[in-house]
C-alpha cells in the first residue's frame, strides 16, 4: 500500500469516489440522469410511448429465453462488472485471473466495467430484455435484489448445473439458498457484501457506539451519522436494531422501522444518505459514525488507522453481487465456464486479496493465506462461524411491495 | 376544356427551362436548416412527446405501461412535491443573485480594467471548466468539512451563529445545510454569469464613458444610467444561463446537502431510476418545465430588453 498523506485523498478513498461518482453502487452522476432522461425515456417510455401508446410489459417466460450458442465455435466471452471489482496487475493493468483463464481455456474474455449503479444499469438493458434482443453482454453483476427482479421478470437464463461442478460443490452455506433463486438456479454470488457500522475514532472521541440506536439517539452525534441510500442496508439493519428479522418481516414491521429513522430523521441525527461516496466522509471525520460496507472498511483501513468498525450484537447484513447470464446471450456456456472457474480456490483467493469483499467459496482461506495472511484472518474478507451465523438476508420483495416500500424510503431521504 | 387542352404545352416547355434552378435556389437554405431541424426533432422534440405521452400513462413494470389520461399524476405530484419545487426556485434565485453580484464588478474588471490582464482572467473564470463538474463539487466537500480552516474561522468569528439563527445552517457546521448548496450552485454556475456580462459590457462604447464625465456625471451616475443600463441583455441572458441550470440542478444538492434540502431534480431522479415510477418521473419534468418557462417569461417581458447578449 501507498503511505497516507493527510493532504492527498488516499487511494483507497479516490478509488471509492470514482467508484461512486463514475461511479459506485449507488452512484449520481449529471450524465446518468442525462442518460437516464434522454436515452431512457427515449428508449424506455419513448419508442414505445409513441408508436403502441405504453410501455411494454416485461416477459414473463420461465427459465429465460437462450439463443443459439456460440460458445464452441467463438473460444470469447463478454463480461461486464462493476469498476474495480476484479483483481489488476499494477504493473501491466491486466487481470492475471482472467489471463489464466484464457490460457487454460482458450476463451478470451471482453471485460467491460459498465456497471456503474444497479438502477441505472437495469434502465439501460431493460429495453432490450423486454423486447427479446441481444444485450451484448453474456455475464453480468448485479446485487441480489436486482437479480431477484431479473429472474422475476424472466430475464436470465437458468445454469446447466453439468458445467458447473466447482460452483455448486464449493460455495459457501452461507450463500446457498436465497429466497429469491433457491438451489441456484440462475445466479452464483461473484463476491459477497457485509453491512457494518463503521466509525471514525479521532471523531467520535471516546463517544461509545455499539449499535444502530447510537447512531440513531446518542444526542452527541447529533448531525454527523451518516446512512445509506441502498434501502436494503439502512432499513435492515434498523430493523435487526429493533429484534426484527429482515428475512421475514410485514409491511407494518417495515413501517414501524421507517418511523423510527424519521425521528432521528427529524431530529437532525442523520447528516445525509449517501451512495459509496460515505468513504470521504468518513476518513474526513464528516460523519463520526455511520452503515457501511466491509468492502470498502478494509481498504479505507489500510490507509487511515482512525476507520474502525463494529458488528452490532444484534446482527448484521449480508448482501451478494451476483453473477448472472442474461437472454439471448450468444456464449452462455463460456459464461459458465468463467463462474465456475472463479470458485476454484485458486482465483477465488486472487480475487479476494484483491477485492476484499466477502469471498462466498468455501475453504478460500489456506490459499488466501498464501497470498495475504491478514486478509485471511480478516473477518469482513472471510467471515469465521461466529460471524456468519449473525449474518441476516433481506427477504425477496413483490414489484408491489418494491415500489411501496422504496417511496417510502425515498421520503425519508427528502425526496 | 380547351383553355385547358391548350394551356399545358407553353408551360411544359418553359417548366423544364426554368424552374430547376430556382427551385434548387429556393431550397438550398432548407437543406442547410435540416441537420439542425433533424436534431431538435430527435433530441428536443420526439423525447418531448414520449414524456409527455408517459406522465398520462399508469401502469407498473410488470404489467406495461399504457396511455390512460390519467391527468391526477400531475396534481398528485404536484401536492406531493411542492417543497422541493418552492425549494428548487428559492435555492436558484439565491444562487441567481450571488453570481450576479459576485460576477457583475469581476465582468466589469475585464471588460474596462484589465488591460494586459484580459486573457489571463478570462482563462480563470474558463478554468473550471476543463475539470469534472463532479469533481469541483466534490471539492467543495472538502473546503467545508467540519474540521477544515474555513469552517474553523467561521465558527471563531461567530458568522455560523448568524446563519443557523436565519436556518441557513445547522450547528457549527456548513455542509449538509442550504448554505452549502446555494455556494455549490453559485460557485457552478458563475462562469454562466460572468461571460454573458462581459460580452455586454464590452460592446460599451468607452466614449460613452468619456461624454457622461463632460456632463458632470459622477462615477456612480455614469454606472447607473449609462453602464448598466446598456448591460442589460448580459445581466438577462447571465440571470437565465444561471437560474434555469440552476433549478434543475441535482447534483449539489446531492453532495452538498442533506434530507431537507434535496431539490426537485433529486426527487425526479429518484422516481426514475428507484422506483421506477415513470409517469410520476414524467409529470414533474413537465411541471418544472412549465413552471420554469412562466417564470422566465414573466421576468423577460419585465426586464423589458429584447435582445439577450
Amino acid at each position: 500500500m501507498e503511505q497516507y498523506e493527510p493532504d492527498r485523498p488516499s487511494p483507497a478513498h479516490v478509488a471509492a469516489v470514482r467508484r461512486s461518482f463514475r461511479g459506485g453502487r449507488a452512484a449520481l452522476t449529471r450524465r446518468s440522469l442525462l442518460r437516464a432522461s434522454a436515452g431512457g425515456a427515449l428508449a424506455v417510455g419513448g419508442l414505445g410511448a409513441l408508436s403502441a401508446c405504453g410501455i411494454p410489459a416485461a416477459t414473463k417466460t420461465q427459465g429465460g429465453v437462450s439463443a443459439d450458442d456460440h460458445s464452441a465455435k467463438e473460444k470469447v466471452l463478454n463480461f461486464s462488472n462493476w469498476p474495480e471489482y476484479i483483481d489488476v496487475d499494477d504493473k501491466t493493468k491486466r487481470h492475471p485471473t482472467l489471463d489464466a483463464f484464457a490460457k487454460r481455456t482458450g476463451i478470451q474474455v471482453k471485460y467491460t466495467e459498465d456497471i456503474n449503479d444497479n438502477d441505472e444499469f437495469f434502465g439501460k438493458i431493460q429495453p432490450e430484455l423486454a423486447a427479446g434482443h441481444d444485450t451484448g453482454r453474456d455475464l453480468i453483476i448485479l446485487t441480489d435484489w436486482l437479480a431477484a427482479r431479473m429472474i422475476r421478470l424472466g430475464y436470465v437464463q437458468k445454469l446447466d448445473p453439468s458445467n458447473l461442478p466447482h460452483a455448486f460443490a464449493n460455495l459457501s452455506d452461507q450463500f446457498r439458498a436465497p429466497d429469491w433463486d433457491p438451489g441456484r438456479a440462475y445466479s452464483y454470488p461473484w463476491q459477497g457484501i457485509s453491512t457494518v457500522i463503521a466509525y471514525n475514532k479521532k471523531a467520535l472521541d471516546g463517544i461509545e457506539v455499539k449499535s444502530v440506536s447510537d447512531l440513531l439517539d446518542n444526542p452527541k452525534l447529533k448531525g454527523r451519522v451518516g446512512f445509506l441510500t441502498e434501502m436494503r442496508d439502512s432499513i435492515g439493519m434498523t430493523m435487526l436494531d429493533m429484534g426484527k428479522d429482515p428475512a421475514k418481516f410485514t409491511d407494518d414491521d417495515f413501517d414501524a422501522v421507517v418511523a423510527r429513522i424519521q425521528k432521528a430523521v427529524d431530529k437532525g441525527q442523520i447528516r445525509r444518505f449517501t451512495g459509496n461516496d460515505y468513504t470521504s466522509d468518513l476518513t474526513k471525520g464528516d460523519f463520526a459514525a455511520c452503515i457501511a460496507w466491509g468492502g470498502d472498511i478494509v481498504q479505507l483501513q489500510a490507509d487511515n488507522p482512525d476507520v474502525g468498525y463494529l458488528i452490532p450484537d444484534s446482527g448484521y447484513m449480508t448482501s451478494t453481487d451476483n453473477m448472472l447470464v442474461p437472454n439471448k446471450a450468444r456464449h452462455k456456456t463460456n459464461a459458465e465456464r468463467l463462474i465456475d472457474y472463479f470458485y476454484e480456490p485458486e482465483p477465488a483467493a486472487q480475487l479476494a486479496a484483491y477485492v476484499n469483499y466477502v469471498s462466498p467459496v468455501a475453504d478460500v482461506k489456506p490459499y488466501l493465506a498464501k497470498i495475504d495472511k491478514d486478509a485471511a484472518n480478516n473477518p469482513l474478507i472471510l467471515p469465521d462461524k461466529a460471524m456468519a451465523a449473525r449474518s441476516h438476508g433481506f427477504r425477496a420483495l413483490t414489484q408491489a411491495e418494491e415500489t411501496a416500500y422504496q417511496q417510502k424510503f425515498s421520503k425519508l431521504t427528502g425526496a | 376544356m380547351s383553355t385547358l387542352t391548350e394551356a399545358p404545352p407553353p408551360l411544359a416547355s418553359a417548366a423544364p427551362a426554368k424552374k430547376p434552378p430556382r427551385r434548387r435556389g429556393r431550397l438550398t437554405p432548407y437543406w442547410l436548416l435540416l441537420p439542425g431541424i433533424l436534431w431538435l426533432v430527435v433530441f428536443f422534440a420526439l423525447p418531448m412527446v414520449y414524456q409527455a405521452s408517459t406522465s398520462v400513462q399508469t401502469g407498473s413494470l410488470e404489467e406495461g405501461y399504457k396511455v390512460t389520461w390519467h391527468l391526477a399524476t400531475y396534481w398528485d405530484a404536484l401536492a406531493e412535491y411542492w417543497p422541493q419545487f418552492l425549494r428548487s426556485v428559492l435555492y436558484a434565485a439565491a444562487a441567481t443573485v450571488l453570481c450576479l453580484l459576485l460576477g457583475y464588478p469581476l465582468a466589469y474588471l475585464i471588460a474596462f480594467r484589465a488591460g494586459r490582464w484580459r486573457n489571463l482572467i478570462m482563462i480563470l473564470v474558463i478554468a473550471p471548466f476543463f475539470t469534472s463538474f463532479l469533481i469541483r463539487t466534490l471539492a467543495w466537500k472538502t473546503i467545508l468539512a467540519d474540521n477544515s480552516p474555513v469552517v474553523h474561522t467561521l465558527n471563531t468569528l461567530h458568522v455560523l451563529d448568524l446563519t443557523s439563527a436565519l436556518g441557513w445552517t445547522a450547528g457549527d457546521r456548513v455542509l449538509a445545510t442550504p448554505l452549502a448548496v446555494v455556494c455549490g450552485l453559485t460557485y457552478n454556475f458563475l462562469p454562466f454569469m460572468i461571460l454573458p456580462l462581459y460580452t455586454s459590457l464590452e460592446r460599451i462604447d468607452g466614449r460613452l464613458h468619456e461624454a457622461a464625465g463632460d456632463l458632470y456625471a459622477r462615477p456612480w451616475t455614469t454606472f447607473r444610467k449609462v453602464t448598466f443600463p446598456l448591460s442589460m441583455p448580459g445581466v438577462v441572458s447571465g440571470t437565465l444561463l444561471t437560474f434555469i441550470p440552476a433549478a434543475g440542478d441535482y447534483v449539489n444538492a446531492e453532495l452538498l446537502g442533506s434530507t431537507d434540502t434535496r431539490m426537485i431534480g433529486n426527487v425526479i431522479q429518484t422516481q426514475f431510476l428507484r422506483i421506477l415510477d415513470y409517469p410520476t418521473a414524467a409529470a414533474l419534468s413537465f411541471i418544472l418545465m412549465a413552471a420554469i418557462l412562466a417564470m422566465v417569461t414573466l421576468y423577460i417581458r419585465r426586464s423589458g430588453t429584447e435582445d439577450l447578449v
